[in-house]
């Protein structure tokens, strides 16, 4: 690996809350991203997995200020583009061009009432990138012959493809105005297993050939082994975990990632019978109420008082190789 | 125990849909024994759903079945009247879904659905005899505070638990028989791993057969003895499953053996994907339906739907040319 490497997105002690009605005069917070600190280097897949409710989506549309941050620090490109505490929020239009997003559900992210050009042309017109209108129909078939589709496919609507097409046609609309940075949100979950390894492997294709940066957010744990140079690992809230990737999948230090990881059941029979497996009891708690202390707590096997009691901090504990557990500290 | 359990023969599904025939299930056959799991594994659009709804009589218009036997314990179950098909459905062949909120009724307690499905089936059960019955049926299926669980109703469970709560309603008759459709599917995976364990648990203790519909290849291998792969309402390959993951014979089960990702690989290396897109079921090619896709397509498979031929020990068969031709050439050497 490269000795330095540039970082693109930096954050600090990123916090998303909800406010949600509990009752007639209260009100509570969903604390669905709670002080997360990551960077991204350029030209990287970093992926973060978790299950559903861990704040993985909300941290992506988060980083893209979709959702304005409860609290915390965005810098991208060494420009600080929010600071809750030198009170910094910058108009987010020209960093559009930059920062693009590709969305779970492809057919809820496609309006159906626009042609395929005109969703591809509508991020062109608003950047006005193309002058002219032939080069805007020629700027479009481009973008769709480079995600294996046909320039006739432009005045298609989106209901006459397939699933996996209409995450071709989400993925040539994010491409449009030549990001730098993707945030891919479960790209391929809504997706048969065939065509998976079809947009997979596009995306990297594509990663290769612009020089892209992902943020791969999936809750399939080897989908993201096999895309991302870096994993980060979330749960209720919090990054727990967060390595490079192969030293993530074979040594992983949080209690968490170790159940995580050998939950997911291998296409190999035999070796599923040797492997020893963590089984965690009881579901995620709310996060509306989360536990005190570790929020991993409840749930961990190796659970001690002071896990009740003080947030684990998130530090270096190898080169490059972070987590949040008070265990590591006392093996230390 | 010898003997089969469920016996599948040509069975054949169709939707008459208004733009046309869609063929969902293409004449599949198949053989489950006593304390057996068939792990039964597709795409969406395979027609696994639709055979499993079609064994258990619940195809709903346009759907229907067109031809083919079932046989439950030797006895042709698509001939019975709707009467007999209820006295069978939730005694001897229990179903449970994909998404347990929707198949559990917002309305009533648990316990008051899980007391239902014991009185429908045993007309002489006291209230008291069925209410303890539950109760021991919350507690097998590792719900903890079984009492104060049987008062709750389904909102105030979670999905782990509401797969518990279906997986305890489907057994709570002794079924011989158990239809999983992606019971799985919607949950996480620390919680599929807690269901898988629960149901290889629960098969040991009550010598049931499991059917395992699921598009999962990690959890097939994880819980079955046997695997039928569908691909667009036809078998492709079936077999034990050490013989579908260690020695797959049919393109398309070597296709998605290879398409995926897998959590225990030393490299990165890049995948190789299944080339061209799902069938359109109310054009299905003429031949093989996995044709237009498949790697080594002939002539033959464009024009000829091919048979099943068995390749293998232990029941492993495959529908594809290539081993229809090498079965041939090895049958002339004999």
């Amino acid at each position: 690996m490269e000795q330095k490497r540039e970082k693109l997105l930096e954050i600090e002690k990123l916090r998303k809350y909800f406010p949600v009605k509990t009752g007639l005069m209260r009100k509570d917070y969903v604390q669905a991203v709670q002080d997360v600190t990551l960077h991204i280097y350029k030209g990287e897949t970093l992926g973060i997995v978790g299950e559903s409710g861990c704040g993985k989506t909300t941290l992506g549309r988060t980083i893209l200020r979709l959702y304005e941050p409860t609290c915390g620090k965005i810098i991208y490109n060494g420009e600080t583009i929010f600071d809750s505490e030198k009170k910094i929020a910058v108009n987010m239009l020209p960093y559009r061009r930059k920062i693009q997003l590709i969305f779970q559900d492809p057919s809820a992210s496609l309006d159906p009432r626009m042609t395929v050009g005109e969703i591809v042309g509508e991020a062109l017109d608003i950047h006005k990138l193309t002058p002219g209108r032939a080069e805007r129909t020629a700027r479009i078939s481009k973008l769709l012959e480079d995600v294996g589709l046909n320039s006739e496919h432009a005045n298609r609507f989106p209901h006459e493809f397939s699933g996996g097409q209409q995450q071709r046609i989400g993925i040539a609309r994010a491409l449009a105005v030549e990001p730098e940075f993707i945030v891919c949100d479960e790209p391929i979950s809504a997706l048969d297993v065939s065509i998976q390894s079809q947009v997979i492997n596009m995306l990297e294709d594509l990663q290769k050939e612009r020089g892209l940066t992902y943020l791969f957010i999936a809750h399939d744990l080897s989908v993201v082994r096999h895309i991302s140079d870096r994993i980060g690992v979330m749960y209720l809230g919090c990054l727990v975990e967060l390595a490079e990737s192969y030293e993530l999948c074979n040594k992983p230090i949080h209690p968490y990632t170790q159940t995580l990881l050998s939950a997911v059941p291998l296409p190999d029979p035999e070796k599923n019978k040797k492997r020893k497996r963590i089984l965690l009891e009881g579901d995620i708690p709310s996060p509306l109420n989360p536990p005190s202390g570790c929020r991993f707590h409840t749930r961990c096997p190796y659970a001690m008082p002071i896990c009740s009691e003080k947030e684990p901090e998130f530090k270096e504990y190898s080169p490059d190789h972070f987590a949040a557990c008070h265990k590591l500290d006392l093996e230390r | 125990m010898n003997g089969k359990l469920l016996e599948i023969k040509n069975l054949q599904v169709s939707f008459f849909t208004p733009v046309g025939e869609v063929k969902a299930v293409n004449g599949i056959n198949y053989s489950l024994g006593y304390n057996e799991v068939m792990g039964i594994v597709g795409e969406s659009g395979s027609g696994k759903s639709v055979e499993a709804y079609a064994i258990m009589g619940l195809l709903q218009s346009p759907g229907r079945v067109v031809g083919g036997q079932v046989l439950f314990a030797g006895e042709d179950i698509l001939t019975y009247d709707s009467k007999k098909m209820t006295d069978l459905r939730g005694n001897k062949i229990s179903m449970i879904f994909q998404n347990p909120m929707t198949s559990l009724n917002p309305v009533y307690t648990i316990g008051d659905q899980l007391v239902e499905a014991l009185t429908c089936h045993d007309k002489n059960i006291t209230k008291a005899e069925a209410k303890a019955r539950a109760i021991e049926m919350i507690e097998l299926v590792g719900i903890n505070n079984a009492e104060k669980r049987f008062t709750q109703y389904p909102h105030e469970f979670s999905g782990g638990m509401r797969q518990r709560a279906m997986i305890a309603m489907a057994l709570i008759c002794n079924p011989k028989l158990l239809i999983a459709d992606e019971p799985t599917t919607a949950l996480d995976v620390t919680i599929q791993a807690q269901i898988i364990e629960l149901m290889k648990d629960l098969q040991k203790k009550t010598d049931m057969s499991i059917v395992f519909i699921t598009h999962n290849l990690g959890v097939v291998a994880e819980i079955c003895d046997k695997v039928t792969v569908m691909y667009a309402g036809h078998v492709m390959e079936q077999g034990a499953v050490n013989d579908i993951f260690y020695n797959p014979q049919h393109p398309y089960t070597r296709g998605l053996l290879h398409s995926m990702p897998r959590l225990d690989s030393e490299s990165q290396e890049r995948m190789v994907p299944i080339d061209g897109t799902p069938v359109d079921l109310l054009d299905p090619p003429k031949g093989c339906s996995f044709g237009p896709r498949c790697e080594h397509c002939m002539k033959i498979c464009l024009r000829n739907v091919p048979p099943l031929v068995e390749i293998g020990e232990n029941g492993h068969v495959s529908a594809c040319w290539l081993h229809v031709r090498q079965a041939a050439e090895q049958k002339e050497a004999k």
